[in-house]
């Protein structure tokens, strides 16, 4: 012990300073509100008609729910278009909680007042519907097999499909048919991500932690395009309309459900009717429009709702 | 930080007077041709902070709308009531794990062998799991809810290197001290809590200080497992494409913050390791170097 | 019982991958560590700053966040690594910072003389320390860096919620599959088990035959 090393208490004096300044100039000086957000607003999005006098006794989820006044949804909060929660308001927009604001109207609760939101990572999303932390769920939740055994679905209420992000400017990239020798990026792990690399081996696949990363990386042409269900695309299009497009036929299908409790048969019923309802009335159309059409592409028809799922 | 600790004031600061194992007090030539090391060192150092500089500017990272989400109310008190769970989980997790060492302590130290032999099977098994095996255990197998599986996870970690902590201070009271108290007629209680552990937690503090760092830093663990703590909300407001997806001005003001209350409470360590050596009262006691309870999780073998 | 046999490849690859990312992230913390640990003890105080710097900051981070920085940050840039490289530098990262500290502990311990005895033969501050001191300073520290090893082990679990192919990671596929997640686990913290008893036992080997009481 006989070198001699400077003394590095100062320097976590200085550090304590440090983060006592910055504290203090984050809580002394704020502007009120939040910074402007783009995308879906939640000013102009629709209103739906409440049903009256709706009741549902024979589902213990519908029956809890209204004891409590309250229904508490399960959404994303971080895809834009689908479900995304403002940081700085803590409201949720998008094409997502559109559905699950009319999926509320229908059960005869107020969607404005009457709705919990609660943000539930993929990972968590049936651990939640088994533990009935939530009442149901809305968030890019694609009806597969193994899910069925875990969850009950209503819907299916949209058909998602793999498709290509690029810039408002780009060429020559119009489909999957031209990404040989072009950055694909998508989210490491993913699916989408998989598909690229077994599929079309002659694309250049790269990995993110989230497609924010590669939607930024795209945004600063350090990637050609971007990869996954077209939904979140158009999300992220719609945020950024003239610099981002959404290209190429669909190389997947992805029919997105309503996650209800699995012995909930009831209430899969009920969502299966209310959807049915919304789509007619024009009501799914407009939510469509108010989020996910900001990004110019028109609504589709809306899929036809499969009964093999609630029977 | 703990460095000081670790190397004890001596011989004046004259910078590199000391004689060491590696150099001796340096000469004229020696301290010429250290001082051109030094000017070289700090050219290559500052060349290097510029180029990270220079990076950040031409990425734009310093423009005003990256770091304009943290001028609004809304988006700090995002942040806030992040670092406040952070904070939460941490307080929670620091209380329970010193209960729960002083039980298993009190475990090991026990005369009924039974006891003992089951407060060292725990202590040893949890010491020797990844913490974040056991806050996924719980929080996927049991499924508990965020908050507590890691703070269960924390716990029970923590809890084990505290309880070998304490059991260690508590075995470095001087002999004499234990005689004495059970000389006086006192009981075997009376032993432990009047004589034992008031002595045994003075000269432990900064031994238990420096492992609630490592519980602070842990806390961050909850971040994978969706808890809503500081890096939770920091990566909301990254990936947010409105502010213009923000991710090295979010890295910066996150880390420094972060990093900041550790190295906080570390320097408090510290502090508190400084003050007992210089205590006369102390003296009997041999004082733990922080360096026992490296801040890193589970140093120990 | 046979959530194990029946999914031993799976168990296998996801212990291949935890081993892999604890030998690749200690031999960078060593060199690392190592170098750091020079800085610490140079006579010219530029180096000396930079290794305190290193050691002040990398030990009061959360591994965690120096995920969450290199995986948020580094793309910003343009750095498209395989996710395994950017696990295996920041776990090497947050553990040179420890490595360094034990070895500059060792340093303390080597007597002064040796320090003299070399220096008067005429060696250089490199070959002093690389030859005389290093030596000697590593065989007295041999316990704290195998502790510092096995918690790198334990650490290399956050990995796997960066989808690096790890030991802990493998419960997802498991329960996806339709195990018992209960045994999963079970298994899983056997696989810790043996490999942070393997380091210690081999440290315990390295102590024995060359450590010296410090």
């Amino acid at each position: 012990m006989r070198t001699s090393v400077p003394s590095s208490g100062t320097t976590a004096a200085r550090g304590a300073l440090l983060v006592a300044f910055l504290l203090a100039a984050a809580t002394a000086c704020g502007a009120a509100g939040s910074p402007p957000a783009r995308g879906p607003q939640p000013g102009e999005l629709p209103h739906y008609a409440v049903a009256e006098g709706f009741s549902l006794p024979s589902s213990s989820t519908w029956r809890s729910a209204h004891r409590r006044g309250k229904l508490t949804v399960g959404v994303k909060e971080d895809q834009p278009g689908m479900g995304e929660k403002n940081p700085a308001t803590g409201e949720y927009t998008g094409f997502d909680v559109e559905i699950a604001k009319m999926m509320a109207a229908s059960l005869g609760f107020d969607p404005d007042e009457q709705i919990t939101y609660k943000a539930i990572a993929s990972a968590n999303r049936e651990t939640a519907l088994q533990n009935g932390q939530i009442d149901y769920y809305v968030g890019t939740y694609t009806i597969n097999e193994g899910r069925k055994k875990l969850v009950g679905f209503a819907g299916p209420y949209y058909i998602a499909g793999q498709r290509l992000l690029v810039r408002q400017d780009e060429k020559h990239l119009k489909g999957p048919q031209d990404m040989a020798g072009r950055k694909i990026c998508s989210a490491v792990g993913s699916t989408p991500l998989q598909r690229i690399e077994s599929d079309y081996p002659r694309a250049v696949a790269v990995a993110y932690d989230s497609y924010a990363i590669c939607v930024d990386n795209l945004l600063n042409d350090q990637v050609d395009a971007v990869t996954t269900d077209d939904t979140i695309l158009l999300g992220y299009a719609a945020k950024d309309p003239a610099h981002l497009k959404v290209v190429g036929r669909a190389f997947s299908e992805e029919p997105y459900g309503i996650g209800v409790p699995r012995q909930d048969r009831a209430l899969a019923r009920a969502l299966d009717k209310a959807l049915t309802a919304r789509e007619r009335n024009g009501d799914w159309k407009r939510a469509y429009e108010a989020t996910l059409g900001l990004s110019g592409r028109p609504a589709p028809k809306p899929p036809r709702i499969d009964p093999s799922l609630t029977r | 930080m703990s460095l000081s600790a670790l190397s004890p004031k001596r011989a004046p600061a004259t910078g590199q007077a000391a004689p060491s194992a590696l150099y001796d007090v340096p000469g004229p030539r020696a301290r010429a041709r250290h001082l051109v090391y030094g000017v070289v060192a700090s050219l290559a150092l500052l060349a290097l902070a510029a180029w990270v500089i220079h990076l950040l500017v031409d990425t734009g990272q310093f423009a005003y709308v990256k770091w304009r989400p943290f001028g609004y109310v809304g988006v700090q008190e995002l942040l806030l009531r992040g670092l406040g769970n952070t904070l939460k989980a941490f307080a929670l997790a620091a209380v329970l794990a010193l209960a729960l060492g002083a039980v298993l302590a009190a475990g090991r130290l026990s005369e009924h062998r039974l006891l003992r032999w089951g407060s060292t099977l725990l202590v040893e098994f949890f010491r020797a799991m990844p913490v974040l095996v056991m806050i996924f255990f719980v929080f996927v197998a049991l499924q508990v809810p965020a908050l507590p599986a890691l703070v269960t996870g924390l716990t029970l970690y923590n809890g084990s290197v505290l309880a070998e902590v304490f059991r260690s201070g508590v075995n470095s009271v001087d002999r004499g001290q234990r005689e004495a108290a059970y000389a006086l007629g006192m009981r075997k209680t009376q032993v432990m809590v009047h004589v034992l552990v008031p002595q045994a937690v003075r000269a432990m503090l900064p031994t238990i200080i420096s492992q609630l760092v490592v519980a602070l830093k842990d806390t961050s663990l909850g971040f994978l497992i969706t808890y809503e703590e500081f890096l939770h909300a920091g990566r909301l407001i990254a990936i947010n494409m409105d502010y213009t997806m923000p991710f090295i001005p979010v890295v910066m003001v996150v880390s420094a913050i972060y990093i900041g209350l550790c190295m906080l409470l570390s320097w408090f360590a510290n502090w508190v390791a400084r003050r007992e050596r210089g205590n006369v009262k102390n003296e009997a006691v041999p004082v733990a170097p922080a360096e026992a309870a490296s801040t890193m999780p589970g140093t120990r073998m | 019982m046979d959530v194990l046999t029946e999914n031993f490849s799976l168990y296998g690859e996801g212990f291949w991958g935890t081993v892999k990312l604890t030998v690749y992230s200690s031999l960078l913390a060593l060199g690392v560590g190592v170098v750091m640990a020079g800085f610490r003890v140079a006579p010219v105080r530029a180096l000396r700053v930079v290794g305190t710097t290193w050691v002040t900051v990398l030990r009061n981070t959360p591994l965690t966040l120096l995920f969450f920085a290199m995986l948020l940050g580094l793309p910003r840039f343009g750095v498209a690594l395989p996710f395994e490289l950017f696990a295996v530098l920041a776990l090497g990262c947050y553990t040179s910072s420890f490595i360094c500290e034990a070895v500059r502990s060792g340093i303390n311990t080597v007597p002064v003389g040796q320090g003299e005895a070399a220096r008067s033969l005429g060696m250089t501050f490199g070959q002093t320390l690389g030859t005389v001191v290093l030596p000697q300073a590593f065989r007295s520290v041999i316990a704290p860096i195998g502790s510092t090893l096995i918690a790198l082990a334990k650490n290399s679990a956050i990995a796997g919620s960066f989808s690096v192919v790890e030991l802990l990671s493998t419960y997802k596929t498991l329960s996806e599959n339709g195990y018992s997640v209960v045994w999963s686990f079970v298994w899983i913290a056997l696989g810790y088990l043996i490999l942070t008893l393997a380091i210690s036992a081999l440290f315990h080997v390295l102590e024995r035959r060359w450590g010296v009481p410090r």
